[in-house]
C-alpha cells in the first residue's frame, strides 16, 4: 500500500486504479463498461486472481458485492456516472446491512461534454450518491487518483461504508466525437 | 409463448420446506417479499440471508456469494416478480456460470405482495426458458413435489449452474417474518462461515 500513500506512481492514474485495488485486496471487479475504465478492466480480466464480472446494468453490481462480502471477500464496482442513476434504490442495501462498497465513477456531463443528454446525470451524481449515503472524492488531477482511491478503499472496507471515487471529465480527457 | 401457465398447484411453504430439510452447510439467499416468509417458516438459520430491499437484486447476490464459496451449495430462493426485476442478471449470471449455484424462481404467476397483479411470468414468460436460452446448465418447470425433490439433490451437487420454476399456487399466506436488522443478518450469516465483523 506504500505506493498508494505516496501518491501517482508515475505509470498514469488508469493504472493506479487497478493496483491500489490490488493493494485492498479487491477479489471482484464488477463493471459496466467505460472507455474511463478500459485499463482497470483489461487487467482486471488477464488476472487470475481477480474475479471480472460484466454486468448488463450497474445495480447488478452491488447485490454481487454484498454476496462476496458475505462470502468473505472483497470488491469492487466500476461504473459511469449515468449508471449511478441506476443503482439508486439498490443503495438501501448497504444503508441497511452496511456492507462496504466501493466504486469507481467515470465521469459524464462533467466537463467539455460535447453529448448534452449526459449533463442531467452527469451533474445529478455526486449528490445522489450523498443523498443515498455514499461518501465521495472527485479526482481531476492524475496526481490524485491514488490517494483518493486508497483512502476510499480504507474506508469502504474499514468502516462498512460506501464510498465513490469520481474520475471528472477533465481527467480523462475530451470525448473524440469526429475522427 | 404457447400455453401460459399461472402458478400451479405447488404449495410454496410445503416446497421451500422440503428444499431446505436436512440442508447441512447450504447458503441460502432469499428475495424480498414472500419467498422470503416461506424460508423463515421453514427455519430461521445462521446460513440464511434475507433481502427486504434492492428487488432484483438476489440472484446477484447469490452469484456474489458462490463465487467467493465455490466450496459450498449456494440457493437463491425468490419469486417471479423479484427474478423479474434481475431479467439481466441472468445473462450476468450465465456468463460466469458458477457450479454451486441455484436459482429456485417460486413463481405463482403474480406480484403477491402488492394485490396479486398478474406478472410477466403468468402473462407467458417462462423463466427457466430464458435461463436456458442465457446458457444454464440445467433449467425446469416443476409443477409437482417430485421434481421438488430432485432439485433438492441437485442443489448438492454443485455440478453446473441452474434454474428451477417452481410452479406455486397464487396465494397469499400468513407472513413470517425474518429478522430486519440487515447488519446483525449480515454478521451472523458472516460469522457461521468464519468471517468477524471488522
Amino acid at each position: 500500500m506504500e505506493a498508494a500513500l505516496q501518491g501517482a506512481s508515475g505509470t498514469g492514474w488508469q493504472d493506479d486504479v487497478f493496483r491500489v485495488l490490488k493493494d485492498h485486496d479487491v477479489k471482484h471487479v464488477v463493471y459496466v463498461p467505460d472507455a474511463g475504465h478500459s485499463t482497470a478492466i483489461r487487467l482486471s480480466e488477464a488476472d487470475d486472481t481477480i474475479h471480472s464480472v460484466v454486468l448488463t446494468t450497474e445495480e447488478e453490481g452491488i447485490g454481487y458485492l454484498a454476496g462476496a462480502w458475505l462470502g468473505g471477500e472483497r470488491g469492487a464496482l466500476l461504473l459511469q456516472s449515468s449508471g449511478v442513476g441506476n443503482c439508486i434504490n439498490t443503495l438501501a442495501l448497504q444503508v441497511c446491512a452496511q456492507f462496504p462498497l466501493l466504486m469507481v465513477v467515470t465521469m459524464r456531463g462533467d466537463w467539455a461534454e460535447f453529448n448534452g443528454w449526459q449533463n442531467p446525470m452527469g451533474q445529478a451524481t455526486e449528490r445522489s450518491l450523498n443523498l443515498m449515503g455514499v461518501m465521495t472524492w472527485r479526482a481531476d488531477d492524475p496526481k490524485d487518483v491514488a490517494p483518493l482511491l486508497h483512502g476510499a478503499a480504507t474506508m469502504a472496507f474499514n468502516g462498512n461504508s460506501s464510498c465513490a471515487v469520481l474520475l471528472g471529465q477533465r481527467l480523462i480527457g475530451e470525448k473524440k466525437w469526429v475522427k | 409463448m404457447g400455453e401460459v401457465t399461472k402458478g400451479g398447484p405447488l404449495d410454496r411453504r410445503e416446497v421451500v420446506r422440503r428444499l431446505l430439510a436436512d440442508r447441512q452447510d447450504l447458503l441460502v439467499v432469499t428475495g424480498l417479499g414472500s419467498a422470503s416468509y416461506d424460508v423463515m417458516a421453514a427455519g430461521d438459520h445462521d446460513n440464511n440471508y434475507y433481502l427486504w430491499a434492492a428487488m432484483g437484486s438476489a440472484a446477484m447476490v447469490g452469484l456474489g456469494l458462490a463465487t467467493a464459496q465455490p466450496g459450498k451449495s449456494v440457493l437463491v430462493i425468490t419469486g417471479d416478480g423479484e427474478m423479474l426485476m434481475g431479467f439481466g442478471a441472468l445473462a450476468t449470471i450465465a456468463l460466469r456460470r458458477p457450479a454451486n449455484l441455484t436459482i429456485a424462481v417460486l413463481d405463482n404467476g403474480h406480484f403477491g405482495e402488492t394485490g396479486m397483479q398478474e406478472s410477466h411470468a403468468g402473462r407467458g414468460i417462462s423463466l427457466d426458458k430464458v435461463a436456458a436460452s442465457c446458457g444454464f446448465s440445467w433449467t425446469g418447470e416443476i409443477t409437482e413435489m417430485a421434481g421438488v425433490d430432485a432439485l433438492k439433490a441437485r442443489v448438492a451437487a454443485r455440478d453446473g449452474l441452474k434454474l428451477a420454476t417452481l410452479k406455486i399456487k397464487p396465494e397469499n399466506l400468513p407472513r413470517v417474518l425474518p429478522p430486519r436488522d440487515g447488519v446483525h443478518i449480515k454478521n451472523r450469516f458472516r460469522a457461521a462461515l468464519g468471517y468477524q465483523p471488522i
